[in-house]
């Protein structure tokens, strides 16, 4: 008889007040006994509309039948057949709008907490797993993976799985992409990214960091180097500004460089080396999930306000659900319909204000969500000494500019067929660098669709 | 982990090292950049590329020791690895067609300079390098200049080498005399590089200027490089580092630059005294 409790067993979290001043993780995760309650909520639907709802395809129900059962190693191999990153996935997946959104028990109460019990199976695996793998037999084929990142290191892991000498090529000095640089520790432990990198290279993958493929090598190079296909997972991080006067003044960041000061480069800690400026009040431009981190951020270094500055309603805000309400706990202020249009700076040339106009919400535009359009004569200025601009990012054209005969649409994304297949031969493509700014999850499913055609392809040819 | 292979003092503030780097030595060009980290808690600061040796497979850099970062990596010595070395980023220096360049470097901008004036000297092009210096003991790569230039004038500030005066003085002269150049190169402080687009302008002489702002990733992630140039905006690290220097906005480069100069400086002092502590 299933659990029929309306409710999700909560997750235990940090008390708002303490973990404003923290970066440790804010959710805490379930102990056994909850994660078994919660799975007992789980009614098994035969058509399991929640496993069409996940991207990457796991096998929801059984995974949770194997919990309620209390065989978590049995949850862990059910998941990881589909999931390269579960501890990742678990935490940071917008599950109310894929698995969650799809139970049954949704409909009436609330979803089974999938996304929970996913991080709770594979916390629970980290913690009792010796780190042991077997290594697959090696095929003798050699393939390239550029980028770190979600899609990166999930094609990559599953290449590695199929016997291929795989071998990822990242950037940055660090592997894990947006995992690492973007994301902040209060969400998502560096330490469970770095686990999950090591469990690659467990399984034989090579991580070579700071390679920058278009500048320190080029594709062709690469192929040049026997690798017989190639998978680019860069990623989009080119940042956008607004355009709008007094962006450059000292103290306007892009949410790329504020996130990037604070979590890959650990500026929060007193031993780092790199600095951030330290601010009393902090206006983060943008609605979405980089924001919430933002605002978050500067919250934990000490600001006394940071405000959300978004131009359309609450309604209309792309971040998850569950970030806004972590952002409200902790004091950011919401100015929602207030749109910025000029950042003011003291003789300094520091930032000592933004000035914005108050929004309404007129007819809805090409994306469904209604047009903002400016109140006459609501001008007015927010007393901030920082500002972080998270309006979007777009794909680096590095690649893209060295690579011949590489096709990429207006917004600089490569162009591909359904299984990730670029317009040149063996060269494959994925996640944000072909979808433009989305999710960990999406970017892990192009990873492993285009590991599938990879492996395609190379048997094709031999 | 990146092995310094040779390094050498220029001058008191002044370090040359070359660094093992096979894959940035294959494809640096005159004009670009690496980033490196010294340790684990470093942070990535840009150095452009002073020299390498594509066969032997190093990148030689020349830094002055202004902070915490350089302070660390002047305290490593031939035979220790540095953390993190990556490049070669940035776009080259354009020298195509160039027949006769003036080249003006300023302090530790030298470094940057003398690779450009030496690969234009190698395409046989007529190389006038004007350098300039605080003092006398501050002076770097003459020896390297005069070998690569058709005219060099040395300047410093107090006169005690070279002629006393700026680098603008002695290019000023040179123009007036009569020189005529396809185009001026200028590399070093923000300060001397806006005046000498100042007095190029007066005479309507192509400038290029390289810029060297704050950055972390140099690949155009995070726009913490981003300049004003001919009022748009533009990432130093994949648009440039070269501009042409009519166009920069220098009053605003100057005022991003001075950004975090209160916590370098006290990052700095907090290092030194590691450093004095570890030496009792």
């Amino acid at each position: 008889m299933p659990n029929m409790s309306p409710k999700k067993n909560e997750m235990p979290a940090q008390d708002p007040k303490e973990r404003s001043c923290n970066f440790k993780e804010v959710a805490l995760g379930y102990s056994k006994e909850t994660a078994i309650d919660e799975a007992q909520r789980c009614l098994h639907c035969k058509n399991k509309p929640c496993v069409n709802g996940c991207p990457v395809g796991i096998d929801i129900p059984d995974f949770i039948a194997k919990v309620a059962e209390e065989d978590f190693d049995g949850a862990y191999d059910i998941i990881t057949k589909s999931s390269s990153l579960p501890a990742v996935c678990g935490r940071v997946c917008p599950q109310e709008s894929q698995c969650e959104g799809k139970c049954v028990r949704g409909i009436k109460a609330e979803p089974v907490g999938i996304g929970r019990l996913e991080r709770f199976v594979a916390d629970w695996h980290n913690e009792h797993s010796t780190g042991e793998v077997t290594k697959p037999e090696t095929n003798g084929h050699k393939v390239a993976v550029i980028g770190a990142g979600p899609s990166g290191l999930t094609c990559a892991g599953d290449l590695a799985k199929m016997g291929y000498d795989v071998t990822i090529y990242e950037a940055l000095h660090l592997a894990g992409g947006v995992l690492v640089y973007g994301i902040p520790e209060f969400r998502l432990p560096k330490s469970i990214v770095q686990k999950e990198v090591d469990g690659l290279k467990a399984l034989g993958v090579k991580v070579i960091t700071n390679t920058v493929v278009g500048k320190t090598i080029s594709v062709d190079e690469l192929f040049d180097e026997g690798y017989e296909a190639i998978f680019i997972g860069s990623g989009a991080g080119l940042p956008r500004f607004m355009g709008i006067p007094g962006e450059n003044l000292k103290g306007v960041y892009s949410a790329n460089e504020f996130l990037t000061r604070v979590n890959l480069m650990k500026a929060y800690k007193d031993d780092s080396d790199t600095p951030i400026k330290q601010n009393k009040s902090v206006a983060v431009v943008g609605g979405g999930n980089v924001a919430m981190d933002a605002a978050r951020c500067a919250k934990r270094l000490g600001a006394e306000n940071v405000y959300i500055v978004y131009r359309r309603s609450e309604a209309e805000m792309p971040a998850r659900k569950e970030e806004v309400e972590h952002a409200k706990e902790e004091g950011i202020i919401f100015k929602t319909l207030n749109n910025p249009i000029e950042v003011i700076g003291d003789d300094q040339k520091f930032v000592s204000g933004l000035k914005c106009v108050e929004m309404e919400l007129g007819e809805p535009d090409e994306s469904g969500r209604r047009k903002p359009v400016v109140k006459q004569g609501s001008e007015f200025v927010l007393d901030v000494d920082c500002v972080v601009m998270s309006i979007g990012t777009s794909p680096n054209p590095l690649i893209k500019n060295t690579t011949k005969g590489i096709e990429t649409n207006k917004h600089g994304c490569f162009v591909c067929n359904e299984d990730g297949l670029t317009s040149r031969e063996g060269i494959y493509a994925g996640g944000d660098a072909v979808t433009g700014a989305a999710t960990v999850i999406l970017a892990m499913g192009a990873g492993k669709t285009a590991a599938k055609a990879m492996d395609e392809y190379i048997k094709s040819k031999n | 982990m990146y092995k310094i292979v040779r390094k050498k003092s220029l001058n008191p503030t002044v370090t040359l090292m070359d660094i093992e780097a096979p894959m940035v030595a294959k494809k640096a060009e005159p004009g670009q950049f690496i980033i490196l980290r010294v340790d684990g808690d470093g942070e990535r600061i840009p150095l452009t590329v002073a020299d390498f040796d594509r066969e032997k497979g190093t990148v030689t850099i020349i830094f002055q020791i202004v902070g915490a970062t350089t302070e660390k990596l002047n305290h490593k010595n031939e035979g220790d690895y540095i953390e993190d070395f990556v490049g070669p980023l940035g776009v080259a220096s354009h020298t195509d067609g160039l027949k006769k360049v003036a080249v003006v470097g300023g302090g530790v901008g030298c470094a940057i300079a003398y690779p450009i004036a030496k690969k234009l000297h190698n395409l046989g092009c007529e190389v006038h390098s004007i350098v300039g210096f605080r003092n006398k003991d501050l002076v770097i790569l003459e020896d390297e200049f005069s070998a690569v230039s058709d005219k060099l004038c040395m300047m410093t500030d107090d006169g005690s080498h070279g002629e006393k005066g700026l680098v603008t003085d002695a290019l000023e002269k040179l123009i007036e005399s009569g020189e005529k150049y396809d185009e001026v190169i200028t590399i070093g402080p923000l300060i001397m590089m806006k005046f000498v687009t100042k007095v190029t302008k007066k005479y309507d002489i192509k400038t290029v200027v390289s810029m060297n702002p704050i950055m972390i990733d140099g690949t155009g992630m995070c726009g913490g490089c981003r300049l004003t140039v001919g009022g748009e905006t533009k990432f130093a690290c994949v648009d440039g580092p070269d501009f042409d220097g009519f166009l920069v906005d220098f009053d605003e480069a100057m005022d991003r630059a001075s950004m975090y100069k209160p916590f370098e400086r006290h990052k700095y002092e907090e290092t030194c005294n590691l450093f004095a502590k570890e030496v009792k």
